[in-house]
């Protein structure tokens, strides 16, 4: 599913990843932990095909992601929630939705019964469906961003920081989605500094230092 | 190639809902390009017959100032939250995605040539003595100036200072379009007596060389 050897990613000039090795069996679940600056979003970004490696292989989901045209292809297949929502703020919930949705490579409009479906997983309202996206608060924009990736139902579920700017309930949402898409048969991997909070979603904590796998309680 | 029409087209009409919603075009950019016509009335004396020899110059002078505002609108649009992250992780060809754009700036430039057009008819007294030739300029040209603008729209981006580093890498670029556009208005409304169409014959080869550089250029460009 995914298998990193040595991998090495750079940020610019400076090396954000200086050899990893990593496996991750379909239908896990891993933890990823570290301070900041640790590589974690790079590993997730890495994983996801928007970076190509520097040096060593990356394998996911059977792509070769040393080549252009391979992390091209891999993109349709992985869910990346990353820092900002990649959300436009002039289109409506149920507009953005839809977009990327249909972006990702969903052959056929996404029904209105699938987006509503998608955002009442993530706890949001059908009267925000309307609503323009300048509208919603922080959280609600995180969930909206969070249904994007639900309607598209990739195999691999990349989340960085998925608590981050959700209330109580919002946390409790994503946790069940989490655990909704591992029942589902996807592969998931978390990054996340709420230790105590993500524990609980599996035991496999992959903890990340300097750039290099510091601890893998797999291993 | 159903693919590559189907995600170009999406783009494009998320663009247009995108500009149909915030109106920047309709209450800013428009009124814009009114307003420079009107200001190059008073710069040169308020005399129509010079206003009128002038007026071709003066129209796409005020489409380019346009256009800036429009690719920038439209290179901000995916900057703002992250969007373009979003785009290159669908896993969509990076040419759709360039065509995509160039086609929603190619409809609002359309837009504003329409309505300089009316302008130039009011304020300066312009007449159309070759409607084919001013709409095969319009269309021609706008096509240049949208592929151009995109592709150094996302140019400008990457390095970061796009807001004042965009005019100074594209109008430059733009001279030969103003130029030929210029001369084919010459044309088309009367000014003087130069072939019009042998000036479109270099839009044309302008604006294929826009499109298909751009197409192949914006891969490399959006890619980090």
């Amino acid at each position: 599913m995914v298998e990193l050897n040595a991998a090495v990613a750079l940020l610019g000039r400076f090396p954000a990843l200086t050899g990893v090795d990593l496996r991750i069996e379909p239908g896990e679940t891993v933890l990823l932990q570290g301070p900041n600056g640790a590589g974690k979003t790079t590993l997730l970004r890495l994983c996801a095909g928007l970076l190509a490696p520097e040096s060593g292989s990356v394998t996911v989901l059977g792509h070769d992601l040393t080549t252009g045209p391979e992390r091209r292809a891999v993109r349709r297949r992985v869910g990346l929630l990353g820092h900002s929502t990649g959300l436009y703020e002039d289109l409506t919930v149920a507009e953005n939705v839809r977009f990327w949705a249909r972006v990702a490579g969903l052959d056929a409009e996404p029904s209105v019964e699938r987006v509503v479906g998608a955002l009442q997983r993530l706890g949001l309202d059908d009267g925000l469906l309307d609503l323009p996206v300048h509208r919603l608060s922080a959280g609600q924009r995180r969930r909206t961003s969070l249904a994007a990736l639900v309607v598209r139902r990739p195999e691999l579920w990349l989340l960085d920081e998925p608590h981050a700017g959700l209330d109580q309930a919002g946390r409790n949402v994503v946790d069940t989605l989490i655990g909704d898409a591992v029942a589902a048969g996807g592969t998931v991997v978390v990054s996340s500094h709420e230790l105590e909070r993500v524990r609980s979603l599996s035991p496999r904590v992959v903890t990340l230092a300097g750039g290099t796998v510091h601890r893998d309680t797999n291993a | 190639m159903n693919r590559f029409l189907a995600d170009a087209r999406l783009v494009a009409a998320k663009d247009l809902r995108i500009e149909a919603r915030s109106r920047v075009v309709l209450n800013q950019v428009a009124p814009f390009a009114l307003l420079v016509l009107v200001l190059f009335g008073f710069a040169l004396d308020a005399d129509q017959r010079t206003l009128r020899a002038f007026a071709p110059g003066l129209f796409w002078v005020a489409v380019l100032l346009c256009a800036l505002l429009a690719v920038q609108r439209s290179v901000s649009v995916e900057q703002a939250d992250g969007a373009l992250t979003g785009l290159r992780l669908s896993g969509m060809s990076p040419a759709a995605l360039f065509v995509g754009k160039a086609a929603a700036v190619f409809v609002q430039l359309v837009v504003l040539e329409v309505l300089l057009t009316a302008g130039i008819i009011v304020l300066y007294g312009s007449e159309i003595e070759q409607p084919l030739l001013l709409v095969a300029t319009g269309v021609l040209a706008a096509v240049a100036v949208a592929c151009t603008g995109t592709l150094y729209g996302a140019l400008a981006s990457g390095l970061g200072v796009r807001e004042t580093l965009l005019p100074i890498l594209l109008l430059p670029v733009l001279a030969p379009v103003l130029i030929g556009a210029t001369r084919a208005f010459d044309d088309a409304l009367g000014n003087a007596a130069v072939d019009g169409w042998a000036w479109l014959g270099l839009l044309a080869v302008f604006a294929v060389v826009a499109t298909a550089g751009g197409a192949l250029a914006h891969g490399a460009l959006v890619e980090e």
